[in-house]
């Protein structure tokens, strides 16, 4: 008997069959088409799609994926495309499932406090489309205008007022995911309640590793009646860093409190979006303080205001009037923006640090910054002790990115030797696969590897994301070993995950299209 | 050589506790470490273990070869009341932990059914959340990252000790309610809140039908209370209803959501203290325990359903929060009656405390909804795959 071996199908020789699924107009096989992929909103990973598909419904996102699964095909799922950790982005032979077409709200209920929503609905729609209720979603992150609720989902997305409100996964109640295999699970329940053990939370933060939801169930938060907003400035960084220990310690809890630095300011200032930060001031803080009744807001702003003083700030003020609070917030939503001009390229990390270490680690940084003769901003979510160190440079400066990887790695460093961790909302991704082994051991990064095989026992779901799988301890085999090699992700030995390093020319794309460091965010 | 003796030669008799009537050895590791190296061999031995704290939440009646008491995991190695912050072991009472946070100024705002004893690992293990997840939410909401020793004795960490962490997928939250099915937590990391400057507790007595409009409108007008829970006649020792609103905060805070309680009676503190202990104790007095999660408007109509179901026994209820919590004397068919009738609502119910022949017969979870049967099996594989973890999560 003769044996007739069948070539694997690449993902490129499924594109006409995904056309017939999602229509001509949503496969993108062209380069141009695709380099739009390559990149999330941190410019230092490039990667470019094999075929870029962009479903127009769930019964078109399982119809894809089903697809797939027959080719053992793997894919990455992608929202906006505002992540900064390259965590969106697909490898060679990979298929990018765009989710930005499912974009329906499909269901508010007021009475309940929470809404039904497909993955790409935009963020700062939902609040928008909520708002005649008197609610809002309430996390927030800087790109809340672009990014999607899909997106926010798999990184477990924060912002500034998550301080107060909490992070992505404080706020989902059930969610509809389809795996691998193009089987669709219901986790959770319409309460929040968990149904057995707490699966929404496992899903929550896991990158677009264990599928894609294509329904989300969310917590709606009342729109606070009363809000004070507050700038203070200070003429030393350490005094800054004191004024947030303080208020935490006080026991009040702000809706905000966020931090800039001298350099972040002005940038802002000499920006479109200056907001009249002082621009001498070492720091600025900016403090909201918001609740259900004005006089309790009012007695709460005048305490933090006497705590900001005595820690050392120059002045403090309240925004006198809606348009000036709003203007105080486009400062700070729009500084990774802003930041822009100050060079060529840009890295941003996301460390967080114990909020008592916040005065010692600024002061760090601003050494290793000095060391490196580097321009370090930072702009953060200082309440939560949330710092985005932001690191200006040119990338056609072999020496420099020598420097600013050096300084990188001397930040999360100095961060995780105070007891802090390597992201804080930003996520893994690809970008910092290499510091898990600073803070997981091998046995709890095996655990990680485990649990993703439970969903996804291929790996084939955004394949090479974050488990740097060469430091895990090996805890189960794969089900399948005769999957077809070649179908994963690269050989990746050093764990950096990247094809470029910090992207410059000679990367993938072509610098002189205007591939210049830009934020999304 | 007995399990006793094999024990013994690992841990050292100081480990080894006074048998209890049913004759199963209760071992007491020291530390972690001692944990992963009983699980591990009981991995390879092939014994049933079943995980006890101090005793006094679920009954000591699991069949198994040995008990693993986290009795001496009672050390709290980090209290930061600058960031707000502890971490602590597994086996520590909640009581104790409190005292110590307190002296340090700090508090952690859960208040969860059973004796002031019960241990800190045994609240994260079951996510008994109690009043207070009105106003701080869950038991998972609590946490900044765990330890956890798997059912082979491997040691996991998840999470971290700062006040966000998206590094790796989330097993923290796994652990959190999962009744040890997926490993025994050993370490927690919590996160706190400075001790309330103001704690006060108002009440008002009444029919349901009077209370029910009554928590609605303190939900609708922007209050924030820390607790709004409604207590059934028999857990309250009163004979009617109450509605219980708990404030606490800085002086303004409560002062300003005081003023909307005028019907309402203000308890003295040590009344207060009492009150919410009361209510706590309840639950762990009659044999079965169980929590369900509707809506916020189907909270009524859900109470109506377990009192024609089971009768009308000791209930703690937070309407705005859609979360139900029923004691009392119950069989394993009837449970298991309700709690279809609840999936049918898309209402979990989750068994926090039974004897063990309900539990083997409900299971802390039952039924799962779709296709996620396959995904929990998993989990118990991966964490648990010698099956060493006696937990009765899924029923008959």
């Amino acid at each position: 008997m003769t044996r007739t071996t069948r070539t694997p199908k690449t993902a490129r020789d499924l594109a006409g069959d995904l056309r017939a699924i999602v229509g001509e107009r949503h496969v993108r096989v062209a380069v141009a088409a695709r380099a739009t992929y390559a990149m999330d909103g941190l410019p230092t990973h490039r990667r470019l799609p094999d075929v870029v598909v962009l479903p127009g419904t769930r019964e078109e996102v399982i119809a894809v994926i089903r697809l797939l699964a027959v080719h053992g095909i793997p894919f990455v799922p992608r929202g906006a495309g505002t992540g900064l950790s390259g965590g969106a982005l697909a490898d060679d032979g990979a298929v990018l499932i765009v989710l930005t077409r499912l974009s329906r709200i499909l269901k508010v209920d007021a009475r309940n406090r929470s809404a039904v929503v497909e993955p790409g609905v935009v963020n700062a729609r939902l609040s928008a489309a909520t708002r005649p209720h008197g609610l809002h979603y309430a996390p927030d992150p800087s790109s809340q205008s672009a990014c999607t609720i899909g997106g926010n989902v798999a990184e477990n997305a924060g912002g500034p007022h998550c301080l107060k409100y909490g992070v992505t996964a404080n706020h989902i109640l059930s969610l509809e995911v389809v795996l691998a295999t193009g089987e669709t699970v219901i986790l959770g329940s319409p309460s929040g309640e968990p149904w057995g053990p707490d699966l929404v939370g496992l899903f929550v933060g896991s990158e677009g590793n264990f599928g894609i939801a294509t329904r989300i169930s969310v917590r709606l938060t009342p729109l606070p009646r009363a809000v004070r907003t507050l700038l203070a400035d200070f003429m030393a960084l350490r005094a800054a860093g004191e004024g947030v220990s303080a208020i935490i310690a006080s026991g009040i809890v702000p809706a905000a409190l966020e931090m800039m630095d001298q350099s972040c300011v002005q940038a802002v200032e000499d920006s479109v979006y200056a907001a009249g930060y002082p621009r001498d001031a070492a720091a600025v803080l900016l403090v909201e303080i918001d609740g259900g009744n004005a006089d309790a807001v009012i007695a709460e702003t005048e305490l933090v205001t006497e705590i900001l003083r005595k820690s050392g700030a120059r002045s403090v003020r309240s925004a006198a009037s809606e348009p000036e609070r709003e203007r105080l917030w486009q400062g700070r939503k729009k500084a990774f923006g802003a930041m822009g001009r100050l060079s060529r390229d840009l890295v941003v990390q996301d460390a967080v640090v114990p909020r008592s270490a916040l005065p010692d680690v600024l002061e760090t940084i601003a050494g290793i910054a000095a060391r490196h003769r580097l321009v370090v901003s930072n702009v953060f979510h200082a309440g939560d002790g949330n710092l985005h160190p932001n690191i200006s440079f040119d990338a056609t400066d072999e020496g420099m990115r020598t420097r600013v990887e050096e300084a990188s790695a001397e930040i999360m460093a100095a961060c995780i030797a105070v007891g802090g961790t390597i992201t804080g909302e930003h996520g893994v991704g690809l970008d910092k696969l290499r510091y898990m082994p600073l803070i997981f051991d091998a046995e709890s990064l095996g655990a990680m590897l485990a649990v993703r095989r439970v969903w996804d026992p291929d790996e084939r779901v955004n394949p090479g994301k974050v488990v740097p799988v060469h430091a895990c301890r090996e805890w189960t085999r794969r089900t399948d070993p005769g999957r077809q090699p070649g179908v994963g992700p690269k050989p990746d030995p050093d764990g950096s995950g990247d094809q470029g390093g910090l992207a410059g020319p000679g990367g993938f794309g072509d610098p002189r299209a205007g591939a210049r460091g830009q934020l999304v965010s | 050589m007995t399990i006793l003796e094999k024990v013994t030669a690992l841990l050292g008799e100081g480990a080894v506790l006074e048998t209890g009537t049913d004759r199963v050895p209760r071992i007491a590791p020291g530390s972690p470490d001692a944990v992963a190296l009983l699980m591990g061999t009981a991995h390879q031995e092939g014994w049933r273990v079943r995980i006890e704290g101090a005793g006094t939440w679920l009954p000591s009646d699991a069949p198994a070869d040995l008990a693993l008491t986290t009795r001496r995991l009672d050390r709290v190695p980090a209290v930061e009341p600058q960031d707000l912050t502890a971490t602590a072991e597994a086996g520590i009472g909640l009581d104790q932990l409190r005292q110590q946070l307190a002296d340090r100024g700090a508090w952690l705002a859960i208040d969860p059914p059973g004796l002031a004893g019960r241990t800190l690992g045994s609240v994260v293990a079951t996510a008994t959340a109690g009043p207070l997840r009105q106003g701080f939410g869950p038991v998972k909401d609590h946490l900044l990252g765990v330890t956890f020793v798997t059912g082979d004795g491997r040691m996991v960490q998840s999470g971290g000790r700062v006040m966000k962490n998206v590094a790796g997928y989330d097993l923290t939250r796994l652990q959190a309610g999962g009744f040890g099915a997926f490993g025994v937590i050993v370490l927690v990391h919590l996160r706190l809140r400075a001790l309330p400057r103001v704690d006060v507790t108002h009440v008002l007595e009444g029919s349901r039908d009077e209370l029910t409009p009554v928590a609605e409108e303190i939900a609708a007008a922007g209050q924030t209370p820390a607790a709004l829970e409604l207590v059934s006649p028999a857990l309250a020792r009163r004979d009617r209803w109450v509605l219980a609103v708990r404030l606490v905060g800085s002086p303004a805070l409560v002062a300003a959501d005081e003023t909307g309680l005028g019907r309402f009676a203000k308890l003295r503190a040590e009344e207060a203290h009492g009150f919410w202990m009361r209510l706590a104790e309840g639950f762990a007095v009659r044999p079965v325990t169980f929590r369900i999660g509707g809506v916020p408007a189907a909270s009524d109509e859900l109470l109506d359903l377990l009192q024609h179901q089971l009768g009308d026994e000791w209930i703690s209820a937070a309407p705005a929060a859609g979360a139900i919590r029923w004691s009392g004397d119950t069989t394993a068919d009837r449970l298991q009656r309700l709690r279809r009738t609840l999936a049918a609502l898309e209402v979990p119910l989750t068994l926090e405390r039974a004897p063990w022949a309900v539990r083997t017969a409900v299971g802390h979870f039952g039924a799962y909804r779709e296709g996620a049967g396959p995904l929990v099996a998993g989990l118990r594989r991966t964490f648990d795959p010698g099956g060493a973890l006696v937990v009765a999560t899924d029923g008959e």
